[in-house]
């Protein structure tokens, strides 16, 4: 199970996808995750009601599962898993989960930053955020732009 | 037949619907004197992408759809 990339519709627990992503991988140094949650109840994040992804199906998985391909080639990994949710999600749900797992700890990190990365300015999907009952389209942050830039 | 337009993104919105057909064949002229005001704004902006059936055109204005194409607007990502 070099690589496990799906898009999901409806909520999920990370721990029920990384138990078995790393008991695949028998042997490994190490597994590097990140949860990435519907954020809200402070400062700009305030008055948050419900976050929306759109995907467009004809690119959006395929760009997802020829990123893990990039992380695996880059990086020296023994797999990698990622998770995106679809679909309207509320505070505190997962939206987005990478995990990867190495030899050594070094790899993982990496990957999981460089995918995460990847994941927030160079895949197929478009957030809109609810305040007040009125649905407001998320732009990229110049600070997305800033990280993607680090890989070169 | 046509060729699908799909709105992606708050392009939808400007659209005021998610997909149109539109008379096959369609070029990049064409689709711009499909989409009037505000929506013709944004499809022109330098950040937003055209695919046909799929693939990314690396120069949207050699937009060339067929029969049966789906062509999909695509503004600025934001995910994660």
């Amino acid at each position: 199970m070099a690589r496990d990339v799906r898009l999901l519709a409806e909520p999920f627990n990370p721990g029920q996808f990384v138990g078995p992503f790393t008991n695949a991988h028998p042997g490994l140094g190490g597994v590097c995750t990140f949860v990435g949650e519907v954020r809200g109840g402070e400062g700009q994040d305030a008055g948050v009601e419900a976050l929306e992804l759109l995907h467009y199906p004809p690119m959006t998985l395929p760009g997802m599962e020829a990123l893990a391909d990039e992380a695996l080639a880059r990086f020296d990994l023994m797999g990698i898993l990622i998770i995106h949710r679809t679909g309207v999600m509320r505070v505190g749900e997962p939206i987005v989960l990478v995990s990867a797992a190495a030899r050594h700890r070094r790899g993982a990190i990496d990957a999981v930053d460089f995918t995460m990365d990847h994941l927030k300015s160079d895949s197929w999907f478009w957030k809109r955020e609810r305040r007040g009952g009125q649905w407001h389209w998320i732009e990229p942050r110049e600070q997305d732009h800033a990280d993607i830039a680090r890989w070169g | 037949m046509s060729v699908r337009i799909v709105f992606l993104g708050k392009l939808a919105d400007l659209a005021g619907v998610a997909e149109r057909d539109l008379p096959a064949p369609l070029d990049w002229q064409g689709l711009l004197d499909a989409v009037p005001g505000p929506l013709g704004e944004a499809v022109r902006s330098e950040r937003t992408r055209i695919a046909v059936n799929g693939a990314l055109l690396a120069d949207k204005s050699a937009l060339s759809a067929g029969e049966g194409d789906e062509v999909a607007l695509l503004p600025p990502v934001s995910g994660g």
